[in-house]
């Protein structure tokens, strides 16, 4: 009970969060003999151009959590608002990038027109598109590879694909469900660097799910740290490492290790 | 280096032909001196076949089946792929309609016939309606069964882009369950063929069916076989071109597939 109500620390941070939260339940198979319920109670606000991270230990439904977040799932009680307006379907100015690149990826279209189906679907000129499509594909550092499939490149450049879809829109918000647990661990660190230089570039929002917690502390400048199912708001913790964040530098600083530590804590005693 | 490529290329297509070279060969040669009334000499028939088929007007009979085939595939197809979309959009109303549609679906076309005749005559609706009627059943199901399977992921993928309906089914539905489709397309093809013929095999007065059954009748074995040779070499080549096409349309799914294999 000593705990301090999350909401309202968050809401002192910022005046006009990007995205709110307040009391989220998420149960599937509701009023049945099945019900299950993935997550209880989770409140927390998202400042614009934050980075926040949430963490858990598997199974704490942070999977669903990121559904309900994004606007594919219905909550069963409790309210997301995006920009002030509650959530009803996935909003425009939000966009999301799941962890299986090779099942978000359409295979059957080239990685140019991969990037260009958001800018289809919002009716953008031909030439404004191609534009476009090379402004993201640079932005994901991603060479001469608009005519290739995506299945002819490597995981982390598929990944780099997706993101670069991902932000053909413009996005106010990036939503990342463990973006980078398919890829192997150099890609990995490539890909969170340039995950902090496109939100640095683009001074964009980013909410990214994971259980790594070394990339939460890497990554993030609050870090949400669920419980177990059935998911509340453990704790929220600051991360005030300095910007700009390098592998080594980073890594291996004092805080750094601290803040793992008391992650750690948080993590294992709570599953 | 591409000499030695052109030369594994001239190898892997002379093994390939081997055998039926081999069977040719042997069928010319112990076919030769036959007397036998319902196996003559290779040689003859082709000399028939040539006589017939390309200096003579038995070619009409195939113009005449393969444009019952081609209406009747192409109505198939469309059919097949359309309702079968429509099944997998309103899942409820497929819950209720499938019953019969199996129910059909099983039943011999071969045993509808005699009604088909009595309902259509025996003019080319007869026709058409018997190769729809056998053939659009591999398609619809391999359709619903597609899209039924598409991943649940790449449909969250097309909300999250903000995709319409409509252009989900364009972008995403359709092409995942290409492979399928066209799988269903090519078994109804291979049907459509059957039915053609058989088609031709009841109260008909043209069509290379009729052609065949009528050699026969008329005690013109040699003919007869000419229509069934004209029958295989048909039948191979509009297998040919499908799988050219196939080629074209699942170039990405080949093309992912051998990726994926070499792991």
């Amino acid at each position: 009970m000593a705990r301090p109500d999350p909401s309202v620390a968050a809401s002192e941070r910022a005046g006009d969060p990007v995205l709110s939260v307040r009391t989220l339940a998420k149960a599937y198979d509701a009023g049945t003999s099945r019900e299950n319920l993935a997550i209880a109670e989770v409140s927390f606000d998202v400042a614009k151009g934050e980075f926040v991270c949430v963490v858990g230990p598997s199974g704490a439904g942070k999977t669903t959590l990121l559904r309900c977040l994004s606007g594919l799932l219905v909550p069963t009680s409790g309210e997301v608002r995006f920009e002030g307006t509650p959530l009803r379907a996935v909003p425009d100015r939000l966009s999301v990038v799941f962890q299986d690149y090779s099942r978000s990826l359409f295979p059957w279209l080239t990685v140019n027109r991969n990037v260009a189906v958001p800018l289809r679907v919002a009716g953008v000129g031909k030439q404004q598109r191609e534009a476009r499509i090379q402004e993201v594909l640079h932005a994901v550092r991603l060479g001469d590879v608009g005519r290739s499939y995506p299945w002819q490149l490597s995981g982390g450049m598929q990944q780099r694909v997706a993101i670069a879809r991902a932000l053909a829109q413009q996005p106010d918000m990036l939503l990342m469900d463990e973006p980078f647990a398919s890829v192997d661990a150099q890609t990995r660190f490539d890909l969170e660097d340039l995950i902090l230089e496109v939100r640095r570039e683009l001074d964009i929002t980013v909410v990214l799910v994971t259980h790594d917690i070394d990339e939460a502390v890497y990554l993030a400048d609050r870090i949400v740290v669920l419980t177990g199912a059935p998911s509340r708001v453990q704790e929220i913790v600051d991360v005030p490492l300095e910007r700009p964040r390098t592998q080594l530098g980073t890594r291996s600083s004092e805080a750094f290790g601290r803040l793992r530590r008391h992650l750690m804590e948080l993590v294992t005693t709570s599953s | 280096m591409t000499g030695a490529v052109a030369l594994r290329w001239v190898w892997s297509n002379v093994w390939r032909l081997w055998f039926s070279a081999a069977i040719l060969v042997l069928w010319w040669v112990l076919s030769a001196d036959s007397t036998s009334t319902f196996f003559p000499p290779l040689q003859r028939i082709l000399e028939r076949l040539h006589a017939l088929w390309i200096v003579g007007d038995a070619r009409r009979e195939l113009w005449s089946s393969l444009g019952h085939f081609a209406v009747g595939y192409t109505v198939a197809g469309l059919v097949g792929v359309g309702v079968g979309a429509l099944l997998w959009k309103f899942r409820r109303i497929g819950d209720a309609v499938s019953p019969v549609l199996y129910f059909v679906y099983v039943i011999p076309t071969a045993a509808l016939l005699p009604a088909i005749v009595a309902i259509m005559g025996i003019g080319s609706a007869m026709k058409i309606t018997i190769i729809v009627l056998a053939a659009v059943w591999p398609t619809m199901l391999n359709t619903l069964d597609g899209m039924r399977g598409v991943d649940p992921l790449k449909l969250d993928t097309a909300k999250v882009l903000h995709m319409s309906a409509l252009r989900t089914v364009r972008t995403v539905v359709v092409p995942a369950a290409m492979p399928q489709i066209m799988a269903g397309l090519r078994h109804s093809l291979q049907v459509a063929v059957i039915m053609m013929v058989v088609s031709e095999l009841i109260a008909s007065q043209s069509g290379i069916g009729f052609f065949i059954l009528e050699a026969q009748q008329r005690f013109a074995i040699t003919e007869m076989w000419t229509g069934i040779i004209v029958l295989a070499l048909v039948g191979s080549v509009l297998t040919v071109v499908f799988i050219a096409v196939e080629r074209v349309v699942l170039a990405w799914y080949i093309g992912a597939r051998a990726v994926e294999r070499k792991g």
